[in-house]
């Protein structure tokens, strides 16, 4: 037993290391970048609302449509369909570099939901309580609606990931690995079962890892 | 202090258009408490947020300390807004911060200095007396206590004039007692001018020197406190005077008593409450007295009387029963003059 183990490690280990590390790098990055864009766009959705401190109809309209148009998209088509965006703005269309415009374009908007859902709950009679005190709009939003969210931004965001890595089982589309790659490649396309075995065993401790660490930040942060 | 002139607002909801405000008049002085009274739906909330602009009217101005707020800039509105304070209903803290943030945070927001926030949160606190509870968050607080750092909260920015906006309507009546005993300490300890609104006569009753009932949007009646209570004018007023009052008498027994006499409601303010206006009355006139229902209590400076008595006796004599009782401050609602009362 403990023979094959060695065996599949001496044989594997170097690719599925080497495939956790591109997942990583996918999924680090991209989050990052959607989180920068996908918050102030919540945070937009928000106040730009009828009766809201921003408020404003035409750009409200613009975002939600914008956002629900590219949210209709599934990744797998998302990815080949922005082509030539992913050219503009990365310069190339392949590796680990190019599957990152793709998978922002694919996450930022689901963030920015997520974000405005989490925002909306926000009691509104706080935020009234500092407009009363003098308090600076930008002020309000980061002290008093992002404070008052955090605990579900934090699910939001975790929800946002879990949904960023399965996308990057996609990435291998444009030769850009990952742990998806790794299990389509080898274990579906040549049969080696055992490599798809680990993959898929790999993803489900990260995932449930993930979701584990959400709840109990989330928790923490949560003080009613 | 607190001018409101000719206010009206207006709100559209598809294509109705209702007026929550209509001409309003209102004016505060320094260093008083100020009651508006109402039942919900009357404008009450809405007049209180028009006066910090939470609600900017659709037609008339607001002044505070003579500085027209309907006329400022955004940025100049802010920092006005930084010198009156508020508090709610439903308190409005910060879940995710501990009672010292809560006080602190919009301190900073507002440029004070780190050490002087710090000796003003806990000036405050100790005002409210919660100082024990500084590092502790609002969830495990009391509805009372929540409210008390509302309250140190507003104090901090050293205000000059408090709005409160139904602030003691979610609490308790012992609750809503020391909350209503705190306000009164910070009115007369650093002569803060306070506007409350309220649905409860009780907080009229208990700490304002003047009072505004509101209608449908409009100011029915206002003026002192004594005077609303004792001569109140229309049926709106009648009804809060009556709600302090448990003094409904049975039909049945008024039926009965009125075929013999008189059925008054004497007021009794300040002086006058002390004397022994009713056993005079049997001694001076031929009319035998006989009370159905009373109660004294205590206005913010002065004790105040209100009982229901059957005046048995002559028209001519109740008359002049009357006439004394109003001689001696006593206000007499509901003697008919002039009916021939049957006396059997």
């Amino acid at each position: 037993m403990s023979a094959k183990i060695s065996e599949f490690i001496d044989l594997w280990g170097a690719d599925i290391w080497s495939a956790i590390i591109e997942t990583f790098q996918m999924v680090g990055i991209s989050l990052l970048i959607s989180v920068l864009l996908g918050l102030p766009l919540g945070v937009l959705l928000v106040l730009t609302r009828p009766g809201k401190a921003l408020d404003n109809k035409i750009l409200f309209r613009l975002l939600n449509a914008v956002i629900n148009v590219i949210r209709s998209i599934p990744f797998i088509i998302l990815l080949f369909f922005i082509l030539p965006f992913t050219k503009f703005i990365a310069g190339t269309t392949i590796g680990v570099k190019g599957v990152i415009v793709p998978l922002v374009v694919f996450t930022a908007p689901y963030i920015a939901r997520l974000m405005e859902s989490a925002l909306l709950e926000v009691d509104r009679g706080v935020v009234e309580a500092y407009e009363a005190m003098g308090i600076k709009t930008r002020h309000i939003i980061w002290h008093v609606l992002v404070r008052e969210s955090r605990s579900s931004i934090v699910l939001g965001l975790t929800i946002a990931t879990i949904g960023l890595i399965g996308a990057t089982a996609m990435a291998g589309l444009v030769g850009a690995g990952g742990l998806g790659d790794l299990a389509y490649r080898y274990g579906h396309l040549r049969y080696e079962v055992d490599v798809m075995y680990v993959t898929v065993f790999l993803l489900i401790v990260l995932v449930q890892g993930l979701q584990s660490l959400g709840n109990v930040m989330a928790a923490r942060l949560k003080k009613d | 202090m607190i001018r409101l002139e000719n206010i009206s607002k207006a709100f559209q909801t598809g294509t109705t258009v209702t007026k929550a405000l209509d001409s309003v008049d209102l004016n505060v002085e320094k260093g008083k408490i100020y009651g508006v009274i109402g039942y919900s739906g009357a404008g009450k909330s809405t007049l209180v947020r028009t006066v910090n602009l939470l609600e900017r009217p659709t037609e008339g101005k607001v002044f505070i300390n003579d500085v027209e707020l309907t006329g400022l800039s955004a940025g100049k509105l802010k920092k006005t807004r930084q010198r009156i304070g508020m508090i709610f209903q439903s308190f409005n803290l910060l879940k995710t911060g501990t009672v010292y943030q809560n006080i602190a945070i919009p301190l900073k927001l507002t440029g004070v200095s780190k050490k002087e926030i710090d000796s003003r949160v806990r000036k405050y606190l100790q005002i409210v007396g919660l100082e024990d509870k500084i590092d502790v968050y609002p969830g495990q607080l009391s509805g009372g206590q929540k409210q008390r750092v509302a309250i140190a909260r507003a104090l901090a920015h050293e205000p000059e004039v408090l709005l409160c906006d139904e602030a003691t309507s979610a609490l308790d009546p012992d609750t809503t007692e020391s909350i209503l005993s705190l306000l009164e300490q910070i009115n007369q300890e650093f002569g803060l001018t306070i506007l409350l609104i309220t649905h409860e006569m009780h907080v009229v009753q208990k700490i304002c020197h003047e009072v505004a009932v509101m209608e449908n949007g409009r100011i029915i009646e206002q003026g002192p406190v004594v005077d609303l209570f004792s001569r109140p004018k229309t049926p709106t007023t009648k009804r809060f005077v009556q709600s302090l009052f448990q003094d409904d008498v049975p039909e049945s027994l008024v039926k009965k008593l009125e075929s013999k006499g008189q059925i008054v409601t004497l007021s009794f303010v300040g002086e006058s409450s002390g004397k022994p206006a009713l056993a005079l009355l049997s001694k001076n006139f031929d009319i035998y007295p006989s009370i159905l229902a009373g109660n004294i209590t205590q206005l913010k400076d002065q004790p105040f009387g209100r009982i229901v008595v059957h005046l048995e006796g002559e028209d001519s004599e109740t008359k002049r029963a009357v006439m004394f009782l109003e001689d001696r401050g006593i206000f007499v609602e509901g003697y008919v003059p002039e009916v021939n009362a049957h006396v059997s």
